[in-house]
């Protein structure tokens, strides 16, 4: 069965490809096969299988291998005519890895995990590349034909409907359900050999995808606007559906569709002598944050964040030039603040670096101090900080520096 | 700085019991659990107690990967799961899962039943193990768990061989197992793509050779065989029922063909049979050209080997005999070369490598008087021949495979001490990176300096390559700035503005104010005026803007002038910037106090 754990927490899930006979159990259908089968060569006559030369075919060998003997069909040839039948069983063989456990288990032992290389062994199973050539010589009936085209229009099975289409001892049974087998009788009518139908389809029904929705749950789904009502046949089987909700958005051949899901987040990778030189500081319990200055690169849709190249150290030069000559090179843009300066605190702070006559007046959002002897104007309020300084540039920045911190630099 | 460690328990500096432990990223590796051919007592199982000293391994290793189905990497398996003591995932291909079992359990009845020894593991305990496996594909990653995920790759060798490449976080480890560069007449060659792992732990059993060309290799065999043959004399070639007796067997068969010859060739029986359907039912390990022909013809059935028997040997004339064991140690191929040895006629061909220890190796060696048990000597005068056939990587190989997949450190295991060291010299002189040659037991830690992946907002990442502009200026590149919110197991890069509101935080506004003094006779707006052009002048490349309502912006820095109350000569500036325009308003303050140049208009 399919592994579905890598689709849980899909956003969009993509559905299609359900069956296309939902009211036909592949088990029963296998049944039929076989009690149709067995009895028309009881009576005598041929049955004609019209098959792909690979697929259900394998299932249908392995069920006849195991009804053969008690259906006493132990003489009856089964004839598998294809230009591959031969390619198509070898290769069945060697993809262990791709079946059921039980199979994988076989090929341990060492043996092979279909049976129909006993089949062929035993020679109850011959098979040929076309109908020219030893099979017409060496071809007995009554016996059972796999051959193609499914849809009865070209390949071998052209040539067993003529020759065995009068009797209606004669059974085709058709197993694939990509044709519909009336359509595909249609030119051969009137028709004494008798028809069966039991398509054996065994991919998801209804039933299976709602149980496998409710499992897998995904933000949405999308599929074919055909799977959102009944079947035209069964347009009274209100099961046959997908009923979901929130509804599935449908499709339809040639339209395009935007799919419902934005992404927020795209990866990239920070080189690690960034990763170093970041200082993350703890602004909320369990939360930390880290200002990143940074250079990124994109290529081939891979983004990696470098660290800011330093700029090279200023060449020495014989004339002196006059500091603060060149305007600073800005290169990274400062961080923005949060939080806000504590009264006390920040007094008790001034008192440290000296400054001892502060008046503290109050005003409606705060507080405006008069630094006396610096005649420096600081006014704190909830979220912001003005400071006049005229004239003193050092004084200034180490006020700054000081109101700094008590703040979040984000 | 997070570290690899690795410590080979077997196979370090040194061929049998390989046993490799990786730790990386928190997880422990057990890498191959194999048995030395060389040794009868506790040497020959590698020394669990290193990883704990009493009690069961499994709550400390994640996962056991075992590469293939050779005795010196799977050998002590069921011995580590259940005697030692292991339940958690053992990971092998569909090959060696399906053949492992069948060589640990015809070695057991070796060792227990014709030697009789007691302490071994029983049928049971290898079916019990097996149970525990869980098979790879190749290519496929598989997740371990949420962390530790690998993958196995082509490696040649034998049916079945895999590299595995294993990978926590933004750290990779690439365990190499046993494996071959150049394909044979039945496996194709080792590959791997550039994963560029942070160690590439290799085998180096043929560090210091460079190997011919096969085809004299071959042609020097057949001539051998064919010369023994010719004179009547008996060929016995001690090979492992799986591996590359299937090589060897094809390179006769298509020889006996051409030259028609008439003498039989044997297989000794037990495995043969066995080992043709495990060829047929795993074709898709092999190589391209038996793949694309299985089909119509099945190159692993024979017209001209037949299984042996053990009266054949008496039978007079010329044969070719393939058995096992390949070192000739014990079994059939020793019981046979019991039987020859005494006459010059004969020939045994040692087609691979021989452990120390072992008959094979000592008669390679030259040894001509061997010891037998219950005293007796056996003189040895057929003619001993060594074609290396193994398919193992040779100095060229190894070279190759770092070159193919690019690693950053490189081990060595799986060889002697003093080619590894050669070859250790070859490497680091040639891919300038380090190479680690450990004996057993000792621990090599290799530091990794990985990125580390981070989740950026795709806001701000769009924001920045449009700014970016399609080609980057190297010489001045666009910084871009923003907050890591490091939460939980999550990082998140995103603009501040969005760190402020993701985190519920005000905004915190830092401004200043400062008033320069400056001397100039002009009136109020002409001394704006010519102060914008001054700036203008001093400050290319930024926004200088004269505003009609009589201000002057550069960047988002507001300049007013006004005149003094007492003295209209007497300018007084007004700057006023916030703390993100610190650095230009610093600047400016300094500037405009020096006044203005008298040159201006």
């Amino acid at each position: 069965p399919m592994d579905q754990s890598s689709l849980k927490n899909s956003d969009v899930l993509i559905l299609t490809g359900l069956t296309q006979m939902p009211t036909a159990n592949p088990d029963g259908m296998l049944g039929e096969f076989c009690s149709n089968l067995a009895m028309t060569i009881r009576a005598g006559g041929n049955v004609l299988v019209p098959c792909y030369s690979s697929g259900v075919i394998y299932d249908l060998l392995e069920c006849l291998y195991q009804f053969i003997e008690s259906a006493s069909l132990g003489t009856t040839p089964f004839y598998f005519i294809s230009p591959v039948a031969n390619s198509s069983l070898e290769f069945s063989q060697i993809f262990a890895e791709w079946l059921c456990h039980n199979k994988q288990t076989k090929v341990y032992l060492p043996e092979p995990p279909f049976p129909h290389a006993e089949l062929i062994q035993t020679n109850k199973l011959k098979h040929y590349p076309s109908i020219h050539g030893d099979f017409s010589s060496e071809f007995r009936q009554p016996c059972v034909v796999f051959t193609g085209h499914p849809s009865l229009r070209f390949g071998d099975v052209v040539h067993f409907m003529e020759l065995w289409g009068k009797s209606s001892l004669n059974t085709i049974i058709f197993t694939e359900p990509d044709f519909s087998y009336l359509d595909a009788l249609a030119p051969y009518q009137p028709l004494a050999m008798k028809c069966v139908y039991c398509p054996i389809d065994t991919r998801l029904n209804f039933h299976q995808v709602s149980k496998l929705l409710k499992e897998v749950q995904p933000v949405h789904v999308v599929c074919p606007e055909q799977y959102t009502q009944p079947p035209l046949t069964q347009s009274h089987r209100s099961d046959l559906m997908l009923e979901l909700q929130p509804p599935p958005m449908p499709y339809r051949r040639c339209s395009v569709l935007n799919l419902p899901f934005r992404r927020r987040y795209e990866r990239v990778y920070i080189l690690p002598e960034l990763a170093n030189s970041l200082v993350p500081s703890e602004i909320k319990p369990g939360i930390s944050v880290a200002t990143v200055s940074a250079v990124l690169h994109s290529k081939d849709n891979k983004h990696t964040l470098q660290s800011v190249p330093k700029p090279p150290p200023a060449p020495p030069t014989k004339k002196r030039k006059r500091v603060m000559e060149e305007p600073p090179v800005v290169l990274a843009p400062k961080p923005l603040l949060s939080g806000a300066v504590p009264l006390e605190a920040f007094l008790a702070t001034l008192q440290k670096h000296g400054i001892t006559e502060v008046k503290v007046e109050e005003t409606a959002d705060g507080h405006i101090l008069h630094l006396q002897a610096e005649d420096t104007l600081i006014q704190l309020e909830e979220d912001g900080t003005h400071i006049v300084c005229d004239n003193n540039e050092p004084l200034r920045t180490t006020l700054r520096d000081l109101v700094l911190r008590f703040l979040q630099k984000l | 700085m997070p570290e690899i460690k690795v410590t080979p328990l077997g196979a370090g500096q040194d061929v049998g019991r390989s046993c490799i432990l990786v730790s990386i990223g928190g997880k422990n590796i057990m890498l191959d659990c194999g048995m030395h051919m060389g040794y009868n007592d506790d040497r020959r199982f590698p020394d669990f107690s290193y990883i704990t000293q009493n009690g069961r391994l499994t709550d400390f290793l994640d996962c056991v990967i075992i590469s293939h189905f050779h005795l010196d990497h799977c050998g002590a398996l069921p011995y580590m799961s259940e005697m030692v003591g292991y339940d958690g995932p053992i990971y092998m291909t569909h090959p060696t899962k399906a053949i492992c079992p069948i060589l640990l359990e015809d070695f057991r009845k070796i060792t227990v039943d014709k030697k009789g020894e007691t302490n071994f593991f029983t049928s049971q305990m290898i079916k019990d193990c097996m149970k525990k496996v869980i098979p790879l594909n190749l290519h496929q990653t598989v997740q371990v768990d949420d962390e530790l995920e690998i993958k196995a790759y082509y490696a040649g060798h034998v049916l079945g061989a895999a590299m595995v490449h294993i990978k926590v976080g933004s750290e990779s480890v690439v365990y190499t197992g046993d494996y071959n560069m150049t394909p044979d007449r039945h496996l194709g060659a080792a590959w791997i793509d550039k994963c560029r792992p942070d160690i590439l732990i290799s085998e180096s059993t043929y560090a210091t050779t460079i190997r011919d060309s096969k085809r004299c290799r071959e042609r020097d065999f057949l001539k051998k065989v064919h010369e023994t043959i010719e004179r009547g004399g008996k060929v016995l070639i001690p090979v492992f029922a799986l591996g590359r007796a299937q090589e060897l067997c094809i390179l006769l068969e298509t020889f006996w063909e051409r030259m028609n010859l008439k003498a039989p060739i044997y297989f000794s029986t037990g495995l043969t049979e066995k080992a043709n359907h495990y060829y047929k039912l795993f074709i898709t390990w092999t190589n391209q050209k038996i793949r694309k022909t299985f089909v119509q013809r099945n190159m692993f059935e024979f017209k001209h080997i037949k299984a042996f028997d053990r009266s054949y040997a008496d039978n007079p004339g010329p044969m070719v005999v393939f058995a096992t064991p390949g070192m000739l140690h014990a079994g059939q191929s020793l019981q046979i070369f019991k039987k020859w040895a005494g006459n010059e006629k004969n020939m045994v061909i040692m087609p691979g490598y021989c452990v120390q220890g072992t008959i094979g190796h000592k008669i390679l060696n030259g040894q001509r008087k061997l010891e037998m048990e219950g005293r007796a000597t056996l003189d040895v005068k057929l003619q001993v021949e060594y074609m290396s056939f193994s398919a193992h990587a040779d100095a060229k190989g190894i070279m190759q495979l770092i070159r193919m997949a690019e690693p950053r450190n490189m081990l060595l295991v799986h060889g002697e001490a003093v080619k590894m060291e050669f070859l250790k010299g070859k490497i680091e002189q040639e891919f300038s990176i380090d190479c680690h040659m450990p004996a057993n037991g000792e621990t090599v830690t290799v530091t990794t300096n990985p990125s580390v992946p981070v989740d950026i907002s795709l806001n701000l990442l769009k924001r920045e390559m449009a700014l970016g502009g399609p080609l980057p200026d190297p010489k001045k590149p666009r910084t871009m700035h923003g907050t890591l919110i490091m939460k939980e197991n999550s990082l998140k890069l995103v603009s501040s503005e969005q760190a402020l509101k993701e985190l519920g935080l005000n905004e915190h506004q830092l401004r200043f104010t400062c008033r320069v003094q400056l001397q100039d006779p002009h009136s109020d707006p002409d001394t704006l005026h010519r102060i914008y052009t001054h700036l203008k002048s001093v400050l290319k490349g930024y926004t200088i803007q004269h505003l009609p309502d009589g201000t002057v912006m550069v960047e988002s820095i507001v300049i007013k002038v006004s005149s003094s109350a007492e003295d209209t000569n007497t300018k007084v500036l007004l700057l006023s910037w916030s703390y993100q325009d610190e650095d230009l308003g610093s600047f400016l303050s300094t500037l405009l106090k020096k006044g203005l140049p008298s040159g201006l208009c």
